[in-house]
C-alpha cells in the first residue's frame, strides 16, 4: 500500500510541475502587455518600461517562470499587478467567499437529490419516478445562470426577501453571511441536485436488480426494507464519485453565479483578473485548481486502493 | 397578489430606510478599480471612487467641465506664460493629520515626472522645469515652454496632491486632503468612505458612501430594483432605461461625456493614405442610424473630434453627412469604383461591438467589404493601438480635450499634418481661454475637413438614480463620482 502511495504521490508531482509550465507558456504567449493595459492610451514609452521594470517584465520568459514556480514552492504566489497585494492573500480571502458557497451548495443538492432519487428508484416505472424523470431533465438542460436570474426576480425584486446579490462579509454575521449565500447556493445546487437524482435512481435500480437484494428479499423484507437496508449503501459508491467531481466544478465553475450575485469569489477574481492581464493572478489561481483536481483525484485513487487491494498491484 | 406584495417590500424599505435617516449612499460601478492611487495608472475605476471625494488637486474640475480652485486658491500667470504662482489654501489637513503645504506639491510633481514615474499621464505635465517652494503657502511652477493647458491639465485625477509618508501605501490606503477619508476595502466587492470632520472646506451632506462593484449587467439592473444600489451613475445597460423612466422610484440621468466616439482609419496605410477614401468612408455612415442601433438612441453625433458642451465647440457635422452616393463617387474617383476590401477590429465595448455590425453594413452599401475582427482590449492595445495594424476600428476617446492627438504624427491612426501640428504648437502658447477657443476652431474644422476618421458621436452618460437624491454629476467631464454635493432630499 505504501509503495503504491508512493507511486501516486510522484505522479502527482510530474502532473504538477508539468501542468505549471504548461499554464505559464499558456497565458504569457497571449497577446497584451499588462503594464499597457493599466497605463492605457496616453502613457509614454518611458513610463511603460518604469512600470514593466516595477512588475519584473522586462526579464526573460525562463527567469520569470523560475521566480513564479519557485515562489509558489514556498507557498508565495507573487504579488499582483493590478492590486498590488500578495496573490496569495486575495486567494485566502476569495476562497472564505467560495469555499462556502460550493458546501452550500452540495449541501443543498445532496438534501434534495437522495430523497428524489430513492424516491424515483423506490416508485419506477410509476407517476412520481416519471414526474421526477421530467423535472431532473429540465434542470440538466436549463443553465444555472437562468435559474440565478428567476431566483432574483422572485425573491430580491418582487418579494425582497434577500439582496439581489453582493456578499456582506463574514464579520457581519454567520446568518447574514448564509443569509446572502442562499441564492446562489440554490441556483449552483439545481442542476447538481438533477444529475445526482439520476444518479441516483439509476446506481439504485441496478443495485435493487442484484442477487443479494432478491436474497433479502426472499429472506421476507418488504422492498422498502431491502432497499434502505442493502441496496442503500451499495449504490452509494458511484453517488460519491459523481460527488466529488461536482465539488471541484462547483469551485471552478461558479463564475458565473457569481457575477450574476456579484459575490467577490475566487471565480470573478479570475474574470477580472483575465480582463486586466493580471496574469500572476490568473496563473496562480489556475495552477492552484489544477493542484486541487489532481489532489483529489489522488485522494480517490487512494481510497479505491484501500478499498479494492487488486487495485494496488499492477500498472 | 404580486402587486401587493411588491407594495408590502416597498413600504418596508421606505420605513426601514426613513427610520436610519439618510446620511449614506450607495454607489453601483461596473468596474472595480484595480487599486485607489489615481497618480500611478489609468484606469478610470480609480478616479471613479476618489476623484474630488479623498483626493484634491491644485485645480479641480466643477460638473460642466470648467477650471475651479482645488488646493490652490489662486494664481497668477507670469508674462510670458512660462511661470505659474500658486497660492495654497490654509489650514488644509490630510486625512493621517499632517498639514498640507508648499512642500507636498513640489513633492508630488517631482514623484510624477521622475524617471521611475508610472503615472500614466505623465507627458501632460512634460513642459514643467521645476516646482519651487516660496513659502509654505506659495509655490511657483516653472515651464520649459509655453503650456497654455497646465491649469486644465492640473484638475486631473493624475495630479492630486499627496502627502509624501503614504506615497508607498495609497493604493490600498488612500491619504488625501479631500471631504471624505478612505475607510475599508472589501477587495471584489466595494470601497467604504466617510466623512472628513476636519474638512477645510463645506463639508459633506453625507456621512457614508460605499461604492459596489458590479460587473453583470443584469446584476446591476437587479441590484437597482431590489434597492441594494441608490445610484449608477454609468448605468451599463441602455436597453434597461426606458423601464426606469417610468418607474417614479427612479431618475434617469442622461448627460454627456468627454468620450468622443470615431471610426478610426489607419491613414498611414493604403488605401486611407488617400483623402478621397476616406471622406467616401465619412459619407457612407449614417451616424444616427449608428446612435439608434447601438446606443439606443443615447448619443450626440459630431463631426469632429470635440466635445458639443465645450464653449469652443464648432458643429461640422454637415460636413460628412450621410450620403452614399457621393460616397460612391468618391471611391471612384479614387480608383476603387469596385470598392474595396479592409478590416474593421473591434474592442469589447458594447458602442463598438454592435457599432461596428452597423457600421460594417453601411460600409458594404458603398461597396467596401469590413471584415469584422473582435479583439479583447489588451489585444486591441497591442495590435491596433500600438502595433498599428488595422484598416478600420471603433473607439471611444475618454480623456478630457485630447484633439491634440491630431497633431502626433505617431498615434495609432497615423495622421502626419504639419498645419494640425503647427496649430497645436501655437495652442500651447496661449493660455487665455477665448484665445485658445479660436485656435481650438480652427483645428477642429482642419480635421473635419481632413476628414482623418469617420466621426460618429459623443457618448453619453446615461445613469439611474434613486429619485430623492440630489447633487450628483449628470455630465462626465472627467471620469469621477464627485459626492461633495450629494444629498437625500427631505
Amino acid at each position: 500500500m505504501l509503495r503504491y502511495a508512493i507511486r501516486r504521490f510522484l505522479s502527482l508531482l510530474l502532473s504538477l510541475g508539468v501542468a505549471s509550465v504548461v499554464i505559464f507558456l499558456a497565458i504569457e504567449v497571449v497577446p497584451g502587455d499588462p503594464a499597457a493595459v493599466m497605463l492605457g492610451v496616453n502613457a509614454a514609452e518611458d513610463t511603460l518600461a518604469a512600470l514593466r521594470a516595477e512588475l519584473g517584465l522586462d526579464q526573460g520568459l525562463l527567469p520569470r517562470y523560475l521566480d513564479w514556480a519557485g515562489g509558489m514552492l514556498r507557498g508565495d504566489f507573487g504579488v499582483s499587478y493590478t492590486y498590488r497585494t500578495p496573490v496569495a492573500e486575495m486567494v485566502a480571502d476569495r476562497l472564505w467567499i467560495s469555499l462556502p458557497l460550493a458546501l452550500y451548495a452540495l449541501t443543498l443538492s445532496t438534501l434534495i437529490a437522495f430523497p428524489v432519487g430513492i424516491l424515483a428508484a423506490a416508485r419506477r416505472g410509476g407517476a412520481a419516478d416519471l414526474g421526477i424523470i421530467g423535472v431532473t431533465q429540465i434542470g440538466i438542460a436549463v443553465p444555472n445562470f437562468w435559474f440565478a436570474m428567476i431566483l432574483v426576480a422572485i425573491f430580491a425584486i418582487n418579494l425582497g426577501w434577500f439582496s439581489a446579490g453582493g456578499f456582506p462579509g463574514w464579520e457581519g454575521g454567520l446568518l447574514a453571511g448564509l443569509k446572502a449565500l442562499t441564492l446562489p447556493a440554490i441556483a449552483l445546487a439545481l442542476p447538481q441536485a438533477s444529475i445526482l437524482a439520476r444518479v441516483m435512481r439509476s446506481a439504485l435500480i441496478d443495485t435493487l436488480g442484484e442477487d443479494f437484494v432478491r436474497t433479502a428479499r426472499a429472506k421476507g423484507l418488504s422492498p422498502g426494507q431491502a432497499l434502505r437496508r442493502h441496496a442503500l449503501r451499495n449504490a452509494l459508491i458511484p453517488v460519491l464519485t459523481i460527488l466529488g467531481l461536482q465539488f471541484s466544478f462547483l469551485l471552478a465553475g461558479a463564475i458565473i453565479i457569481e457575477n450574476v450575485f456579484f459575490l467577490p469569489g475566487l471565480g470573478r477574481m479570475v474574470f477580472q483578473a483575465i480582463a486586466q492581464r493580471d496574469l500572476i493572478v490568473v496563473e496562480s489561481v489556475v495552477m492552484l485548481l489544477v493542484f486541487a483536481v489532481i489532489l483529489v483525484t489522488f485522494l480517490v485513487d487512494l481510497a479505491y486502493a484501500w478499498v479494492d487491494p487488486r487495485l494496488r498491484g499492477g500498472r | 397578489m404580486h402587486r401587493m406584495l411588491t407594495a408590502a417590500a416597498t413600504l418596508s424599505l421606505a420605513l426601514g430606510s426613513a427610520a436610519a435617516a439618510q446620511t449614506s449612499i450607495t454607489i453601483g460601478m461596473q468596474l472595480e478599480p484595480p487599486h485607489l492611487d489615481p497618480t500611478s495608472a489609468a484606469a478610470a475605476a480609480i478616479d471613479e471612487v476618489v476623484y474630488a471625494n479623498v483626493y484634491e488637486g491644485l485645480t479641480r474640475f466643477g460638473p460642466d467641465g470648467s477650471i475651479h480652485p482645488g488646493l490652490a486658491e489662486s494664481w497668477e500667470i507670469a508674462d510670458d506664460g512660462l511661470s505659474y504662482t500658486f497660492t495654497l489654501r490654509p489650514g488644509v489637513l490630510f486625512h493621517d493629520g499632517a498639514t498640507f503645504t508648499a512642500d507636498d506639491v513640489a513633492f508630488t510633481f517631482e514623484r510624477i515626472l521622475a524617471d521611475e514615474s508610472t503615472n500614466a499621464q505623465k507627458a501632460l505635465y512634460s513642459a514643467i522645469d521645476s516646482v519651487n517652494v516660496i513659502d509654505d503657502r506659495t509655490v511657483e511652477i516653472t515651464l520649459e515652454r509655453p503650456n497654455g493647458a497646465l491649469l486644465f491639465n492640473l484638475a486631473w485625477g493624475d495630479a492630486v496632491i499627496i502627502d509624501p509618508s503614504d506615497v508607498e501605501t495609497l493604493q490600498t490606503k488612500p491619504v488625501g486632503t479631500g471631504p471624505f477619508m478612505f475607510s475599508d476595502w472589501v477587495q471584489g466587492d466595494r470601497v467604504e468612505l466617510v466623512r472628513n470632520p476636519d474638512y477645510w472646506g463645506e463639508p459633506a451632506p453625507l456621512e457614508r458612501a460605499t461604492f459596489k462593484f458590479i460587473s453583470d449587467p443584469t446584476a446591476a439592473f437587479a441590484a437597482m430594483m431590489a434597492g441594494d444600489i441608490d445610484a449608477f451613475p454609468v448605468y451599463p445597460a441602455p436597453e434597461n432605461l426606458a423601464q426606469f423612466e417610468s418607474d417614479p422610484r427612479f431618475r434617469v440621468l442622461v448627460g454627456s461625456t468627454e468620450g468622443e466616439t470615431i471610426l478610426s482609419m489607419n491613414n498611414g496605410v493604403e488605401p486611407f493614405n488617400d483623402i478621397r477614401v476616406r471622406q467616401a468612408v465619412a459619407h457612407a455612415i449614417d451616424r444616427q442610424a449608428v446612435i439608434d442601433g447601438a446606443m439606443f438612441g443615447y448619443g450626440t453625433p459630431i463631426g469632429t473630434h470635440f466635445a458639443p458642451h465645450h464653449p469652443a465647440y464648432v458643429d461640422l457635422t454637415g460636413l460628412s453627412a450621410h450620403d452614399p452616393e457621393r460616397a460612391k463617387e468618391l471611391l471612384a474617383e479614387a480608383g476603387y469604383p469596385d470598392g474595396f476590401t479592409t478590416t474593421l477590429k473591434l474592442p469589447p465595448p458594447s458602442y463598438a461591438r454592435r457599432g461596428g455590425e452597423i457600421i460594417a453594413a453601411q460600409l458594404r452599401a458603398v461597396g467596401i467589404e469590413a471584415e469584422i475582427v473582435n479583439l479583447e482590449w489588451a489585444q486591441w492595445l497591442e495590435e491596433v493601438f500600438r502595433g498599428k495594424d488595422f484598416g478600420l476600428t471603433i473607439v471611444s476617446h475618454t480623456e478630457p480635450l485630447d484633439i491634440g492627438i491630431y497633431a502626433r504624427p505617431d498615434y495609432y491612426f497615423q495622421y502626419d499634418d504639419p498645419v494640425m501640428q503647427a496649430l497645436n504648437t501655437g495652442l500651447e502658447f496661449m493660455a487665455n481661454p477665448e484665445d485658445r477657443n479660436v485656435v481650438l476652431g480652427a483645428m477642429q474644422d482642419r480635421i473635419a475637413r481632413q476628414y482623418v476618421v469617420g466621426f460618429l458621436f459623443q457618448l453619453a452618460k446615461t445613469g439611474v438614480a434613486n429619485a430623492r437624491i440630489e447633487g450628483l454629476w449628470e455630465n462626465s467631464p472627467t471620469q469621477a463620482n464627485d459626492l461633495t454635493q450629494v444629498r437625500w432630499a427631505e
